[in-house]
């Protein structure tokens, strides 16, 4: 193996199982100099950082937590080709960092006896060592580091201890090969393998790439098939056949295929612990485990975790929008600065409409994702997030989920961005894209101004039965709806798209901890961060071209010419009048005027027009064209239909206040259609507020979908299921609906 | 009578004697620690029944009373 040269960057690899505080000596080690990528095809995060050693540079990679190197399909086959030097995108490893929980040796070590075999440069680092002190578990060190033959370093990355010992381990053990031990495997494994290495490099012995002896064995290991199927090995004749003949031998000999492995690594584990690890006499009843007692508890648990879940809840839904208003504010602070600095004009305005209020548009998700992550971190970090996924497993499992996705879709109530980003727990790739599908279709809070806006004008407010009211139970309804149809998608995806055998459930519950509190303001930080890179440009993007689609064409000169000269009327009435009740009633007629413009230009616009375009395919749900441009433009944000119905409709866009609301309310009931049929009753409003209860009118949880998937296809799917969802919902509402009015 | 994993009370505890799955699941409790000779013992079980709670090796594992049930045990 090649040692590297004096001039070159070093990498170091992190290793490790969830759980064991791996991302924080990640961090530890790297600071502030992090970046997130993606690995080609795969939905793994590709997490690299930078350090210093003395006078040479460092890269590092944070491989994801594994219990095992054991690959089985693509996304886990990364950390295996990473290691092993044979992604074409990352350099080999020159050490590899295993990180390695004191208080779970036993299970930590059968990790660690697999990297041991890829033969890299090693070094452990010991974590939690604080937790097991706490418990009364002693551990010898020096002895671990002699059995395991690499150095064993302790290190509390929270508290920066024990840092720089690491460094310098890292920094010695990269300057020596390492000569691998002794393999725990029982003999007539290790001559099978033997075997079916010198099959595959063939007669003449030189294969140009020969394959590595830790994939030799896995071959023979793993009985799904994947890695045959992904290894390729030319011209060597029946490698399934020869896996065949050589597990029936080994099961001959007593070494069942893939029993041998965890019999010979726990074996190798057990004895490599004795005497390094000493209990107390008595299992201790550490805190931690009162605690549990509690949380998980038939009835006191779901108490807790009802009131748990209402906090994260209230807290995304509620505690956030101060800090939205404030960035709102901000942001329109900003553009009045730009606009009353600038010239009127297509520049102003891109500047004004397009990008500062697509920069808005991205920016306003902070506030909820940081609350969102800085609850999740904290619970994920003390250890409760995982009794979470298991209470709720069996009611998710009737939905073909798993405990697992239960946050991220409560979460999707809030906001569904934050929600479809806490989808990467889920390991399983099929699990994991379902949640992410189905979230979106949780009633979010911006669906909210659509729905009081219209319950408000158009459902009485009557009570039924005397004591429930009318539009309570409609904003109900709506909110089941998107329930009911993300239970029957997941049903129908878990079929057909996702068909597949249940992923197995088998969770650690990992004992609790104070949260750090550095961890979690990372956590949070990062996931802001890595939202706003992702997302934000393709967000931006899209304001950009939804501001042109309605800016132009322009109105024609002589209409312009007509609303100004209705202008300068007003203006010179304002002059000769004194009383100051007449002067605002002239203010008043000149923002109508304002509006009736603004008005006409929307109604003109690229976008009014394909309003008109798509008329008679949205007629059938009772809408007319204005309607339905309004649901055109609403596609980077859902809340946008609302100020959007206020310009169609004359009464401007600052819809947002209580009287700017009533304003609008008053304009839509009197709307009517060219016949003089008036354009809104219950049927339309329901089925307008239906299809914003299904619809995927959000540029920005697609954006996020296509950054979480890595792929286009998610996201392009997304919307489309959504939206014809959306459109068979509404017609049905609106058709039944007339049909029981008449 | 105690066959499995599955048949455990909370407190009892008992030795595994074999994993009678194979594929993906199998293979995860192995991985895991739960070969044969290992001692498990049920520590609690969610509202519904299910999941369940076990500790072994230190550490512990939650597992759907399907996947537990096809961990062979036997009383210790």
């Amino acid at each position: 193996m090649a040692l590297a040269t004096d001039a070159a960057v070093r990498t170091v690899a992190l290793i490790g199982n969830p759980n064991t505080g791996k991302s924080t000596v990640f961090g530890a080690l790297s600071g502030v100099q992090q970046r997130v990528g993606n690995y080609p095809g795969v939905t793994v995060e590709k997490k690299t950082g930078r350090m210093t050693i003395g006078e040479r540079k460092w890269s590092l990679i944070d491989l994801p937590g594994t219990y095992s190197l054991a690959p089985r399909s693509p996304d886990e086959m990364v950390a295996v080709d990473v290691l092993l030097g044979r992604r074409a995108d990352t350099p080999a490893p020159d050490v590899v960092l295993c990180v390695v929980d004191a208080n779970n040796l036993e299970r930590n070590l059968y990790l660690v006896s697999q990297v041991l075999e890829l033969g890299r440069p090693m070094v452990v680092a010991l974590t939690m060592t604080d937790v097991a002190e706490s418990r009364g578990l002693a551990i010898d060190v020096e002895r671990l580091a002699e059995r395991l033959g690499v150095p064993v370093v302790p290190v509390q990355a929270h508290r920066r201890v024990g840092l720089d010992r690491l460094k310098s381990a890292l920094a010695t053990a990269s300057e020596r090969p390492r000569t691998v031990g002794e393999s725990p495997f029982p003999a007539p494994f290790r001559d099978e393998v033997d075997r079916l290495a010198a099959a595959i490099a063939g007669p003449d012995g030189a294969e140009k790439a020969p394959l590595p002896r830790y994939l030799v064995e896995r071959l023979l290991l793993d009985t799904s098939g994947y890695l045959e199927g992904h290894v390729a090995v030319h011209g060597r004749a029946d490698l399934a056949g020869q896996l065949k003949d050589g597990r029936a031998r080994l099961a001959e000999a007593g070494c069942p295929v893939p029993a041998v492995e965890a019999m010979a690594r726990y074996g190798w584990a057990a004895r490599a612990l004795e005497g390094v690890v000493t209990r107390p006499r008595e299992r201790r009843a550490g805190a931690g485990d009162r605690v549990d007692r509690v949380l998980t508890h038939r009835f006191f648990g779901t108490v807790a975790f009802v009131v748990l879940m209402a906090l994260i809840f209230q807290s995304v839904f509620t505690w956030a929008v101060p800090a939205m208003d404030l960035i709102d504010a901000g942001v329109g602070w900003l553009a009045g600065l730009v606009e009353g600095s600038m010239a009127e004009g297509p520049l102003r305005s891109l500047i004004v409409d397009g990008v500062i209020a697509g920069v808005g548009g991205v920016i306003v998700f902070l506030p909820q994702i940081f609350i969102l992550f800085f609850f999740l971190g904290i619970l994920e970090d003390c250890g409760y997030l995982a009794r979470a996924a298991y209470l709720m497993d069996r009611l998710m499992t009737r939905l073909g989920l798993s405990g697992k996705s239960f946050i991220p879709l409560l979460s999707s109530f809030a906001c569904a961005i934050p929600g479809v980003m806490a989808a990467r727990v889920i390991e399983d790739r099929r699990d994991r894209l379902t949640t992410i599908l189905v979230a979106p279709l949780m009633s979010c809070s911006a669906r909210l101004p659509v729905y009081t806006l219209l319950i408000a004008a158009f459902i009485p407010p009557a009570m039924l039965g005397g004591f429930v009211s009318l539009q309570a139970i409609t904003m109900v309804g709506l909110y089941s709806i998107g329930v009911i149809a993300a239970a029957g998608v997941a049903w129908a995806l878990k079929r057909t798209v996702f068909r597949g055998p249940t992923p197995p459930f088998v969770m650690e519950l990992p004992p609790y901890k104070w949260p750090s509190p550095r961890v979690v303001l990372y956590r949070m930080l990062d996931r802001g961060w890595a939202f706003i890179r992702r997302a934000g440009t393709i967000i931006v993007a899209v304001s950009v071209v939804m501001w042109a689609l309605l800016y132009y064409p322009r109105l024609p000169d002589e209409v312009e010419g007509r609303f100004e000269a209705e202008r300068q009327a007003l203006l010179h009435q304002a002059e000769q009048a004194d009383d100051p009740k007449a002067t605002q009633q002239i203010e008043l007629e000149l923002a109508r005027i304002d509006a009736r413009a603004e008005g006409l230009q929307n109604r003109r616009s690229l976008l009014g027009r394909a309003g008109r375009l798509i008329e008679p395919v949205v007629r059938p749900l009772g809408w007319d064209w204005r309607i339905g441009a309004a649901a055109l433009a609403s596609f980077p944000a859902r809340e946008v239909v609302v100020a959007t119905l206020g310009v169609i409709f004359d009464v401007g866009a600052e819809v947002g206040d209580e009287e700017g609301v009533s304003r609008l309310q008053s304009a839509l009931r009197q709307a009517e259609w060219p016949d003089d049929r008036p354009l809104f009753n219950v049927p339309v409003a329901l089925s307008i507020m239906v299809f914003f209860a299904l619809c995927a009118q959000c540029v920005s949880t697609l954006a996020v979908i296509r950054r979480e998937t890595n792929s286009w296809a998610w996201p392009t799917f997304s919307f489309a299921y959504m939206t014809a969802l959306a459109y068979v919902g509404a017609l049905l509402t609106y058709q039944i609906g007339m049909l029981i009015a008449a | 009578m105690v066959t499995t994993l599955a048949d455990l009370s909370i407190g009892q505890s008992a030795r595994v004697t074999a994993v009678e799955a194979g594929g993906d699941l199998g293979v995860r409790l192995l991985e895991m620690g739960l070969i044969p000779g290992t001692d498990v013992s049920l520590v609690g079980k969610a509202p519904l029944g299910d999941p369940l709670v076990y500790e072994f090796r230190g550490y512990r594992l939650s597992l759907r009373r399907a996947e537990a049930a096809v961990v062979a045990v036997e009383r210790a």
